[in-house]
């Protein structure tokens, strides 16, 4: 009889049952079967280098996987069948979940493509088994938040055509050109701007917001699946830092390649949660903290510590860090103004903030708000009450880089409209910021194709099919608001309604059904 | 008796999302694999060129010679979202757990036949290389493919080959030792026999069509391999030494009656399309089959001596005649 075989430990089973099912192939060469994996010159010289993130083979993720999802599905049904969606401090709120659906969830999908796409390219074995695992907890992501929001979409305006919204609405731009910018760019590139800049740096700042906004204002439906993510989350941030830390530890001529990507996504990130700041200044009924507040825990004390330790490979805090640290008494204010003028071309709903409201952003903002932005809401707010309810009709400037419209301020001064400048091929190009600018300058190739909405409106490439813009009493307002699928009147415009104090519908609906639910009507 | 509990109800202003309503034919309740999988691929105004491949759009339908006008035409009849499809791979993970327990607590692989232990261990362990190809190439799938439809099973489709990998692998821990891993590592590698296989495994690598590398993979491949190896040596096996082997492979044979109904469905949406299609697809999977033929024949002969040609025309037929149901003459 044989001997029995000996216990293998952890790290070896798992080696054994996933890089070790790898072999270099002979019968077409390596670099033709991962064709994408030099072309940004990055070096890797040994693979087998690599430290596995998290150990988990399949049998034990489907084990783990299915029990998390039988729970969060049973949740779901029952926040359902008990209209859950009352329970939330008021309608206001629910615009944030409309922002999540078209923003963010998207992006959840974007990522399960992208780590597919890594998880295929990488030569590395053990790299594409933790990437192609991302692939699917991204997918699942994606999923578990149509799932959860599909109720809203029942009893709320502004869910109901999430994808074609965000393919063609001027802010989501924002959002899509930041994952298409990391998913067109090589695989290493990629990871250190999902993996690593995203998923490591600025999760607490994108995600966690959300989240913990849910769960501050009843939404056990958004909490339940942000709750099950968290377990996924850490994985694929213990992959980021892996990534990162391999990368530079095969090669110092990689580390100024990397310091270049870590410049240019932190920054790119950081403009994507512009949309974040307001959101939490400003969208939700009980805020969770500032933003002011999440940026000083989340990047200046947890980032600051994270760079530090970088520093021992020769990496140096992103470049646009002091202006980021800087821009924090200002960014939410300046962003939630913009949407408040462009109220009428969002599906979702903006408003001014109360007096309670004020209070609470002054006390937050001691520097900024009594100074530069209660008396612009005041302002606002007397207009609206007057009949007068401000909306912007003129389309505004977009950064080429961001698309952020241009209402980011000068560096030391919130008073001056920050513009950039450059010039490529002839052609003149305006970006918001130092650090948009050093993005562009660096890639204008990329950067050129950038599908502008504003530029595409002006172009005519915004209204349905046979739309005759030469036609008398044309509004080209009207006709870009058919061809994003909202249903005007009813998505867009102010809570408190198109005739100011009348209530918007889904704040009418949520007044009603509550009292139904809690009185006897 | 019937007990009536009651909740508050309220009117909903709708039943799902624009677009699933548009594919329901009007505002009807949508199931979550619906909502979940139908136009959620990003489709317009993509930003960028991928620099990887500036050739093509970010999804790009002229990544594949097959041509669809819908390519949510295409339905996974297990209609899989990731929920469902993980909690359907939990039941067989359970399965397969509870097998290997048991021929591992009833110390049943001491009284199997060395022979058969050593035929198992000769075909079986290797396979695991042939596994791991088609987690890259589903990971191809999905990321090349065009629409959630397709491209979603596939991600799901990559991982149960992982899965399925790390299933042979581990019955090469228990039938043998690392030891045997090394082997049938060095085998896939060198011995004659696995060359051809391996190079089929290799050439669709480097395939640029991921439609076709579908047809190379899922349909083909998978449709002759799994009947050989996993029925028809199993079932020799059994016969010669009881159904121990059978149990450590189970996980095998039931995935694979389960992914072919997806194969299956995919074929025949795309056949259906356009003659053009159809005929693309059988020319694809007719000259695949003879490769996968000539590289499977070394070890089914290994396995069943000469009752191996004629095990392997009976597979012929059938995956003919699983295929014709498709719509795709091989």
């Amino acid at each position: 009889m044989d001997m029995p075989a000996k216990k293998l430990g952890l790290k070896e089973r798992y080696g054994l049952l996933t890089r070790d099912l790898h072999w270099d192939t002979t019968y077409q060469p390596m670099d033709k079967v991962f064709p994408y994996a030099s072309y940004e010159g990055i070096k890797i010289h040994d693979w087998s280098k690599w430290e596995d993130p998290f150990r988990l083979t399949m049998d034990a993720y489907w084990k783990y996987q299915a029990e998390k999802e039988r729970k969060l599905y049973a949740i779901m049904d029952a926040f359902a069948q008990n209209n859950g969606h009352l329970g939330v401090t008021d309608a206001r709120y629910i615009n944030t979940l409309k922002l999540f659906l078209t923003g963010v969830s998207p992006l959840e999908y974007m990522a399960h493509r992208g780590f597919a796409h890594v998880g295929r390219a990488f030569p590395g074995a053990g790299a594409r088994v933790a990437c192609q695992m991302q692939s699917l907890d991204e997918i699942r992501h994606f999923q578990t938040q149509i799932h959860s929001m599909s109720v809203y979409n029942k009893h709320y305006n502004g869910f109901h055509d999430w994808q074609h919204m965000h393919d063609r609405v001027w802010y989501l731009s924002v959002p899509k050109s930041f994952f298409d910018d990391a998913f067109t760019a090589g695989p290493f590139e990629f990871m250190i701007a999902i993996g690593f800049a995203f998923e490591y740096v600025l999760t607490n700042l994108l995600f966690v917001p959300f989240i913990s906004g849910a769960a501050y204002n009843g939404d056990m439906g958004a909490m339940a699946f942000g709750f099950s993510a968290q377990s996924d989350e850490s994985r694929h941030m213990t992959l980021g830092l892996e990534m990162i830390k391999f990368i530079l530890e095969q090669d110092p001529d990689n580390v100024p390649i990397v310091q270049r990507w870590i410049d240019k996504w932190f920054w790119r990130g950081y403009r994507v949660l512009t949309l974040v700041a307001m959101m939490m200044d400003y969208m939700l009924p009980k805020r969770v903290m500032s933003w002011k507040e999440a940026w000083e825990i989340y990047a200046e004390e947890n980032g600051g510590a994270l760079f530090a330790d970088l520093a021992r490979y020769g990496i140096k805090p992103p470049k646009g860090w002091a202006q980021a640290c800087a821009d924090k008494d200002y960014l939410s204010h300046q962003a939630w103004n913009v949407f408040y003028n462009y109220g009428a071309a969002a599906p979702f709903h903006t408003w001014t903030p109360s007096a309670q409201d004020m209070d609470w952003l002054a006390a937050k903002y001691p520097d900024s708000f009594d100074k530069h932005y209660r008396p612009l809401w005041e302002n606002y707010t007397e207009m609206a009450e007057k009949g007068n309810r401000f909306y912007s009709k003129t389309l505004p400037m977009l950064c080429q880089v961001c698309q952020i419209p241009m209402f980011f301020t000068e560096p030391g001064d919130p008073t001056k409209i920050c513009y950039r400048e450059s010039e490529y091929k002839g052609d003149k190009y305006h970006t918001c910021s130092d650090g948009c600018k050093d993005i562009f300058d660096y890639e204008p190739e990329k950067y050129v194709q950038s599908w502008l909405p504003v530029h595409q409106i002006y172009q005519g490439n915004c209204f349905e099919r046979g739309t005759d813009p030469t036609a008398e009493g044309f509004d080209p307002l009207i006709a870009v608001l058919q061809w994003y699928h909202m249903n005007i009147g009813r998505d867009n415009f102010d809570f408190n309604g198109i005739e100011y104090g009348k209530g918007s519908e889904d704040k009418n609906n949520f007044e009603k059904w509550r009292a139904m639910s809690t009185g006897n009507m | 008796m019937q007990i009536d509990l009651r909740t508050v109800s309220i009117t909903p202003l709708r039943q799902t999302f624009d677009n699933v309503a548009k594919r329901l034919g009007g505002d009807k309740p949508a199931s979550r694999y619906q909502e979940g999988t139908w136009d959620v691929q990003a489709r317009a105004n993509y930003h960028y060129r991928p620099t990887w491949d500036p050739a093509h759009k970010m999804f790009d339908e002229s990544r594949t010679a097959i041509k669809m006008k819908d390519w949510y035409s295409f339905k996974d009849p297990r209609q899989f979202y990731y929920g469902s499809w993980t909690q359907s791979r939990a039941r067989l993970q359970e399965t397969a757990e509870a097998d290997f327990d048991f021929v591992e607590q009833r110390g049943l692989v001491a009284n199997l036949p060395a022979t058969i232990r050593k035929l198992a261990l000769e075909l079986y362990v290797p396979l695991r290389h042939v596994e791991w190809g088609a987690n890259m190439n589903n990971a191809s799938i999905c990321a090349y493919g065009f629409g959630t439809a397709v491209t979603a099973p596939a991600q799901f489709q990559a991982m149960d080959r992982l899965g399925s990998a790390q299933y042979l692998s581990r019955v090469g821990l228990l039938l043998g030792s690392q030891d045997d891993l090394v082997a049938a590592k060095e085998a896939w590698l060198n011995d004659a026999k696995w060359q051809d296989l391996r190079r089929y495994v290799e050439d669709s690598f480097v395939v640029q069509d991921w439609f076709e590398l579908y047809v190379a993979q899922n349909l083909v491949l998978d449709g002759l391999m799994y009947p050989l190896l996993f029925r028809r040596v199993d079932d020799f096996m059994t016969s010669q030494a009881g159904p121990v082997v059978a149990m450590l492979t189970r996980f095998q044979a039931e995935w694979f009656v389960d992914s072919s109904k997806w194969v299956d469905a995919t074929m025949k949406t795309a056949a259906t399309e356009s003659a053009e299609n159809k005929a693309q697809l059988e020319a694809w999977a007719t000259a695949y089959a003879a490769r996968a033929v000539k590289a499977l024949t070394p070890l089914v002969t290994h396995a069943l001596g000469d009752a191996a040609a004629g095990a392997i025309d009976e597979a012929m037929t059938q995956f003919k005649a699983r295929c014709a149901k498709a719509g795709v003459s091989v």
